[in-house]
């Protein structure tokens, strides 16, 4: 029963979504007032409706429903409930219908929030909102039914992936999703922008907080992800350009630009060609990556598993959805009246500098991360990894930090070269400074131009403070100085463990010691464990550092449904740095393998893009309240 | 295709572990040898192990959905890893080692995709991507009228 | 010039979108093919895996005959599986070495006690050193190889009725 309501709410939502569509058509085609006033209600109720769908599929999972194909499948009785719950979301049709959910929940929310746009580009922006449900809707309906049955119901299912089952299943996805799917309402934004010709700074303004939205949950997506692996996988990375981790970093580099670009046209009206395209990019990329992950085109440890058909299904729309978009940005982007112009040393040449890195570097992932396929189409075999990426996109990455820290400082308009100068001279002399700091300790050339550059960009970052009073400055100036510093932290964070992480492999028995970094860890014995739906073998090891003492207990974990084990790592976070364990296979002779990493300074990694998230919340509080005391100024005017 | 007995994901336990506790069936056989001296043991001499450890970041494990054979539980990453360390050991350069393995396995097998007439592209994206983003950025600045 | 511009990444995405398309319903390369075919067999020396059956030397590969190479190893399944189809080719006179990865001897024994033992040689490949030589990713794999020691042929998985005829035509071709 619930699993055909759930069934029924998602076809009322995709009925709802082409009523939707063809009343925006006919309000604006025809100048139907009344009937484009409509489009704001059907908007909310089919984000409902979708929303509605999802709950029923969790109240599915939930009850263990055996007799629901997609429970068989990715569940088990006996799995603790919250897994169960989040469980809902980790195979493909599921996270599809989260995906259609946010979708909708976005839709809706521009309907009851957005208030500020006129109400033509408004019509506009809600039908390509419901253009776009359509496409997946009918992916859904068609080629990925979640709520399809199993008949005979079967007795139990075949369990979640142990790799999956981790609290960060509940966090990573719905909050990457949000990200991702957020990121269509700029692409609606933009589209229906460009049916109406209205690109102006009140279009800029209006898309604004969606953007800083979904922009705050991509980089805590990402950053969750990052952290989920780096103690999952149990060999300490964090980051591998894995093709799917690439498929969310790409969303992510565009929305920042676009982030950055939007600015300019809502204070200065300039950029306007730029940010249209960059509104387009963004979603483009979300949905490519959707594309990368089920089309089963690329391997990797995070694809799902599918099948070639429903990946032309998403190519299919991807033609549909971009191409449409950018034939009609073609199309229509030389009759928008061009923006004001600027001199190449002002704010706007510096962020027209960082959309221009940003893109590149998002070019670079995005030709690295399909050239396999494009060798493959030549009969040739290879793999672009790390190496290529970290020696391509690196040095660009750092040449961003730079103007990074130059930027903000740089005034609208016209700035005179000597002048800035003149305020970037602590900035470069911090970076000077750690750079002949960190000649004694030599990290190696790229860590060495990070931690340099990253603490330039920390000085850099607040500068924006100096000589202002704290309390009159605005909040979103904050928000900036924020999210540049995590910038910064993130960077420190990461050539630290690139340069200075140490690591042991030894093969120990109970009572001998083994030294890593400042620690000394020894192995205190192996005892068996059992835990809801799993066993194990934990070792209890004693790490000392002068003088204070930690027990760590890393797992070998051994898994029923599916069969399967796990290495369960057991980290000590200090103030610098993180210890990292990991326990190994016996060698038949009394001694256990141990894997042992000191990673100093580790954590600034996911701290910084904590950091990077607080400042686009920052920023967008700020924003919204200088909008709501605009508004409610002019309505007392 | 025909079958092949592929290790699966790698993160395969011990039988000897899994006989310790409740009896769990593994789910494809699995070699019962010991691996390989320096497949989990790592060089004496610590410049030669970073040396080792770089290079094995860089090559991929043939078994696995995307792994490096730093990284990897499969057995024939084990394997790999000990064939890179005895051959640092014994003075060799990681250049060469990777050479041998592509002689052996075709690019598939490295991360760092040589340069070859099919992968310049790949390597000249960045200055060209470059190139092309200051062109177009040209147009968003004012002439300078003076 | 700026109209070209425009136009221009709606052009490079319809490029993208062909080279995607196309790569999506090409049969998926799964497995890794060795890049040894037709080159020279590496040098190497294996000592003997069962009492009574000689090592394998690379040496013994240029005597003149082609033979064939069989990557298995006792834990392999599939190798149960083309076991029979390992004997018809012995059985047609085609002589057939083996190399067994990572495994022990009285594992060995048991596995041609059970399957059949069709093998004129069989080599002790303990760390997979020869394995990795040869380009060998996975067992079971089948290496032809012709009279002066070049690898002519790779077959990847087990041998299936079905693939008898051409390993029979490929050793024929050899001589």
């Amino acid at each position: 029963m619930i699993a055909e309501a759930g069934l029924a709410a998602l076809w009322f939502a995709s009925a709802l979504a082409a009523l939707q569509l063809v009343m925006a058509a006919i309000g604006i085609a025809r100048g139907r007032h009344d009937v484009a006033a409509a489009v704001r209600p059907v908007a909310i109720v089919q984000g409902l409706l979708a929303l509605l769908a999802m709950a029923l599929l969790i109240a599915l999972f939930l009850n263990s429903d055996m007799s629901v194909k997609l429970v068989v499948e990715n569940s088990h009785s006996a799995k603790p409930w919250l897994y169960k719950f989040a469980g809902a979301w980790g195979n493909h049709e599921g996270s599809m219908l989260l995906w259609v959910a946010i979708l909708g929940l976005a839709g809706g929310a521009v309907a009851i929030f957005e208030r500020s746009l006129p109400e033509r580009t408004l019509t506009a922006t809600l039908g390509a909102q419901a253009a776009i449900a359509l496409g997946f809707y009918a992916f859904l309906l068609f080629s990925s039914n979640p709520f399809a049955r199993l008949n005979p119901a079967a007795a139990d299912g075949l369990g979640l992936n142990p790799l999956l089952q981790d609290p960060g299943l509940a966090f990573h996805p719905p909050t990457l999703y949000t990200g991702y799917v957020g990121l269509s309402v700029a692409f609606s934004f933009a589209v229906g922008a460009l049916v109406t010709r209205d690109v102006g700074p009140a279009f800029a303004k209006a898309m604004r907080p969606w953007v800083l939205i979904a922009w705050i949950f991509l980089t805590l997506g990402i950053t969750a992800g990052s952290y989920w692996a780096y103690y999952e996988l149990g060999w300490g990375g964090w980051w591998f350009w894995d093709p799917v981790e690439n498929a969310s970093l790409m969303p992510w580099l565009a929305a920042t630009a676009l982030l950055h670009s939007v600015t300019v046209l809502a204070t200065r009206d300039g950029l306007r060609a730029w940010t249209i395209m960059l509104a387009v990019v963004a979603f483009s990329m979300s949905m490519i990556g959707t594309f990368l992950v089920r089309s089963g085109i690329l391997t990797s440890v995070h694809a799902f598993a599918v099948d070639p058909e429903r990946g032309a299904f998403i190519l299919a729309l991807l033609a549909l959805y971009i191409g449409g978009a950018l034939a009609l940005f073609a199309a229509r982007i030389g009759t928008v009246r061009a923006g004001t112009t600027f001199d190449p040393v002002s704010r706007e040449g510096g962020l027209v500098a960082n959309n221009l890195l940003l893109s590149v570097i998002l070019g670079i992932v995005l030709i690295g991360t399909l050239y396999p396929i494009v060798a493959a189409s030549f009969g040739v075999q290879l793999s672009v990894g790390p190496p290529f990426f970290n020696k391509a996109a690196g040095p660009i990455a750092l040449l961003l930090v730079a103007v990074m820290a130059v930027g903000p400082l740089l005034r609208w308009r016209r700035d005179d070269a000597k002048a800035v100068l003149r305020r970037v001279m602590l900035p470069i002399g911090a970076t000077l400074a750690a750079a002949i700091a960190l000649l004694f300790i030599w990290p190696g050339v790229l860590p060495w131009a990070g931690l340099s550059l990253s603490a330039g960009l920390a000085v850099a970052s607040v500068a924006p403070l100096w000589k202002r009073k704290l309390t009159r400055t605005p909040l979103f100036t904050y928000g900036m100085v924020v999210a540049h510093l995590g910038i910064a932290v993130s960077l420190a964070g990461m050539a630290s463990d690139s340069a200075f992480t140490k690591e042991t492999l030894v093969a120990v028995r109970a009572g001998e010691p083994a030294r890593i970094g400042p620690y000394t860890v020894t192995l205190d014995g192996i005892s068996p464990v059992i835990g809801e739906n799993w066993s194990a073998l934990e070792a209890r090891l004693t790490a000392t550092r002068s003088g204070s003492e930690t027990i760590l207990r890393p797992q070998l974990r051994f898994f029923a449904n599916p069969p399967t084990s796990t290495n369960e790592s057991a980290i000590l976070t200090a103030l610098d740095g993180q210890l990292y364990t990991v326990l190994g296979q016996p060698d038949g002779q009394g001694r256990w393998q141990l894997r042992l990493w000191w990673k100093p300074f580790v954590t600034l990694i996911w701290f910084g893009g904590v950091l990077i998230a607080l400042g686009g919340a920052l920023s967008l509080l700020g924003r919204v309240r200088r909008e709501r005391r605009a508004a409610i100024r002019s309505a007392w005017a | 295709m025909n079958e092949r007995n592929r290790v699966p994901l790698p993160l395969a336990g011990g039988e000897v572990l899994a006989a310790l506790l409740l009896c769990i069936v593994p789910a494809a056989a699995q070699p019962v040898t010991p691996p390989a001296r320096y497949a989990n043991v790592q060089l004496a001499d610590p410049a030669k192990e970073q040396s080792a450890r770089a290079l094995m970041e860089t090559l991929r494990c043939l078994v696995c959905q995307g792994q490096s054979i730093a990284d990897s539980d499969a057995d024939m990453a084990a394997d790999m890893r000990a064939l890179v360390r005895e051959r640092i050991e014994r003075g060799e350069k990681p250049a060469s080692i990777r050479d041998w393995l592509i002689a052996r396995y075709g690019d598939y097998v490295t991360y760092d995709p040589p340069l070859s007439g099919l992968t310049w592209p790949l390597w000249l994206a960045p200055m060209l991507l470059l190139g092309i983003g200051g062109w177009i950025a040209r147009s968003s600045f004012r002439r300078r009228t003076r | 010039m700026k109209r070209f511009a425009l136009w221009a990444p709606l052009a490079i995405f319809a490029l993208l979108f062909a080279v995607v398309a196309s790569g999506l319903f090409r049969p998926a390369e799964k497995v890794v093919r060795s890049a040894m075919v037709g080159k020279p067999i590496p040098d190497f020396a294996l000592p003997a895996m069962v009492p009574g059956k000689p090592g394998l030397t690379s040496a013994s590969f240029r005597q003149g005959q082609p033979r064939l190479l069989n990557v298995f190893a006792s834990w392999c399944i599939p190798c149960i599986a083309e076991a029979p189809q390992l004997m018809r080719l012995k059985a047609m006179g085609i002589p057939i070495d083996a190399i067994a990865i990572r495994d022990t001897a009285p594992a060995i024994a048991g596995f041609l006690r059970r399957n059949g033992d069709p093998y004129a040689r069989i080599g002790s490949d303990r760390a997979s050193q020869v394995q990795l030589a040869l380009g060998s990713s996975g067992v079971p794999e089948t290496f032809v190889i012709d009279g002066r020691g070049i690898v002519v042929k790779q077959i990847i998985g087990d041998i299936r009725p079905e693939n008898i005829a051409e390993i029979a035509q490929a050793v024929k071709d050899a001589r």
